[in-house]
């Protein structure tokens, strides 16, 4: 499957999304390649979301093909996606707040099951088997994210910082090979999300990831991201480094100016 | 509660109660095997109904459609042929319906059909139905009722119309009754709390989360309608050979807001507790037969409403949506943990279990 070593896992060429009679995303074309941490920052409503939903498949582009580890995906319905090898967070947390903490990460171990659901009720050794294997994939992931202690309690109960650790954890447990995190410190204090930044790049190393990151903390995008794309009203206007991104005047002006104005304001 | 007492004290308790309802069946009178038999069937609908609005959140208003499917196909096949030629006078029953009757031997392929037909319904009408959200589902599963209901009072040849079927033999005992109540409860438990299930709750959390975890969302919920479908239409076969008529009026949209009611106040997503208020519902159907009689009070006299039982059951609901939306269950289970904690008194609710369960493993 893999063609050579400097194949990217992620290519989008010239995506375009449109709502009505809005441009939502235009003409986005990135390669990301394997093991990357790539940052997509733009001000509000600049489309950012809008990118990792048609990379998802909840939004089917008007125009443009997506394709990871070298099938093309685009228009594919979003479980399939998932089940290649894509995972996700959101931006507003959407977690099954009603089930447990272990339940959350165990949903997404279910696209894997082998036995039928014949199986499943009637608890046929295969299917005991299997779900043994689940639980304990389960306990285990959470022990890795710190969250083993809380398995039992309802996910909804939890303290909004380890909610989306959470989020995190579930999107995993679908055995990514590509993790998209959509503003993963928004809400956090300081402290939680200095731990954030030094959980993702753990992740990162551990699970051997390639992720795509949505974030308005210029501390964490600048401090772990590799490589940045900036967008502003659906269009690319800048990529590069931490260093080149905070340099560029058009990014200032679009972007960093308006971070930088609204600080002042509060 | 050690893990490996739970399987046999169930099937020690399933054991005891399986004895008491062959006691009932040789001792008690017609009346309260009748009631108890109503409440088994009201069990076998409930907790399928349950499977959908419940596990899996897609709000439906099928089910008396589905038992009618059912009701029907038992009718059609265990009418004996001589009765089918008195009861279809208007006009002669199709064949090959006409034709044959299963004896009581097979009085179990008649009911396995008749959840197989409703099953085969489920799947027909979730199609174009489980790929809407929200109120469109419940406007289209309750146009299926609609739809069953004028089809029964106008296939003539196949339902003998508005006259319905009369002189089903009785073949739904306490056994049969509380056999299926029992298997049902046990099927969609099981499956519930199974993986299966775990994605069906998810899938009522949130929908797009689920789908973006891989679930598919589709797949699952037709899953749990068409289970939802089969049980209903073996509880309504059981509901034909207990009151031994059918007819279009018995499936009407009472039956699904009877069902709505029992699932509601046993709460949403409970099996255990749609089995119990089930059970309650039943009961009280027939205590309520006194406020639908003529009262004298004193001088004064109250004439008999009929319906009066459904006005008392919809402020029970309208009661329950105000000050107790999440019903006698909530989404818990009854089990033995739960009664071991409620004996206890330490006030531990389901959410504890796991933990005990973790230290015994470590
Ligand atoms: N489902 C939708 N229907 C219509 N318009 C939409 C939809 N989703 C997004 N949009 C619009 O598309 C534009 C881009 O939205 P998007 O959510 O991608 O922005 P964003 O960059 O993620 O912003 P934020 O930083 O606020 O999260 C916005 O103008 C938004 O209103
Ligand atoms: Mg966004």
């Amino acid at each position: 499957m893999e063609k050579g070593k400097n194949e990217a896992i992620l290519t989008m060429n010239h995506v375009t999304v449109v709502f009505g009679g809005l441009t939502a995303v235009n003409d986005f074309c990135i390669d990301i390649q394997r093991g990357e941490l790539v940052g997509l920052i733009g001000p509000n409503g600049a489309g950012k979301t809008t990118v990792f939903n048609a990379i998802t498949g909840q939004y089917i582009p008007a125009k443009g093909e997506i394709f990871f580890e070298g099938r093309e995906i685009t228009g594919l319905k979003p479980d399939r996606i998932t089940k290649y090898g894509i995972a996700r967070t959101f931006q507003n947390v959407r977690l099954f707040s009603e089930l447990s903490v272990l339940d959350n990460v165990l949903v997404s171990y279910h696209a894997r099951i082998k036995s039928s659901f014949w199986e499943a009720i009637f608890h046929t050794p295969r299917y005991l088997r299997e779900e043994r294997t689940f639980y304990n994939g389960g306990m285990e992931l959470l022990e890795r994210v710190g969250l083993a202690e809380m398995a039992g309690e309802t996910a909804g109960s939890l303290p909004y910082g380890q909610q989306r650790r959470l989020e995190i954890a579930r999107a995993l447990a679908t055995g990514p090979r590509l993790l998209l995190l959509d503003e993963p410190a928004a809400g956090m204090n300081p402290e939680e999300t200095r731990q954030l930044m030094d959980f993702i790049k753990r992740i990162r190393d551990e699970f051997g990831l390639t992720i795509l990151l949505i974030e308005h903390d210029m501390k964490v995008v600048m401090g772990i991201c590799e490589r940045i794309r900036v967008l502003d009203y659906g269009i690319s206007i800048a990529e590069g480094t931490p260093a080149e991104i905070q340099a560029n005047p058009r990014v200032i002006e679009a972007y960093l100016g308006e971070e930088e104005r609204e600080n002042a304001e509060a | 509660m050690k893990r490996e007492w739970r399987m046999p004290l169930t099937i020690l308790s399933i054991a005891i109660f399986a004895l008491f309802i062959w006691w009932a069946q040789n001792h008690l009178n017609a009346y309260y095997i009748r009631v108890l038999s109503t409440a088994a069937i009201y069990i076998v609908a409930a907790v399928a109904y349950n499977l959908i609005n419940g596990v899996t959140g897609q709000f439906s208003l099928g089910p008396n459609g589905f038992m009618a499917l059912g009701g029907f196909t038992v009718a059609l096949l265990v009418l004996p042929v001589s009765q089918k030629q008195i009861v279809y006078f208007l006009q002669p029953l199709i064949w090959p319906f006409n034709s044959f009757s299963l004896p009581q031997s097979l009085f179990i392929v008649a009911l396995l059909l008749a959840g197989i037909v409703a099953a085969i319904g489920g799947i027909i009408i979730g199609f174009p139905t489980l790929r809407l959200k929200g109120d469109y589902l419940a406007i289209a599963t309750f146009g299926f009722g609609e739809i069953i209901f004028v089809l029964a009072n106008n296939l003539i040849s196949i339902t003998n119309g508005a006259l319905g079927i009369k002189g089903i033999p009785e073949y739904s005992t306490l056994m049969w009754t509380w056999g299926w109540a029992i298997f049902s409860i046990i099927v969609v438990s099981n499956l519930a709390k199974s993986s299966y299930g775990r994605a069906m709750k998810a899938i009522r959390e949130d929908e797009i989360a689920a789908e973006a975890m891989g679930i598919n969302v589709f797949f699952h919920k037709m899953l749990a309608f068409t289970v939802s479908a089969f049980f209903a239409g073996v509880a309504g076969g059981l509901l034909a050979t207990l009151i031994t008529t059918v007819s279009p009026s018995l499936f009407m949209f009472t039956m699904t807001f009877n069902l709505l009611i029992i699932i509601v106040l046993g709460g949403l997503g409970s099996i255990t507790g749609s089995a119990i208020t089930a059970v309650l519902f039943a009961f009280l159907q027939e205590l309520l037969r006194t406020v639908e009689a003529p009262i004298q009070l004193g001088p004064i006299h109250l004439p008999g409403v009929a319906g009066m039982r459904m006005v008392v059951f919809s402020l029970l609901l309208i009661l329950a949506m105000l000050f107790y939306r999440r019903g006698l269950f909530g989404r818990k289970e009854l089990s033995w943990d739960l009664i071991l904690s409620i004996f206890e008194r330490k006030g531990e609710g389901v959410g504890t279990t796991w933990k005990k369960e973790k230290m015994k493993l470590s």
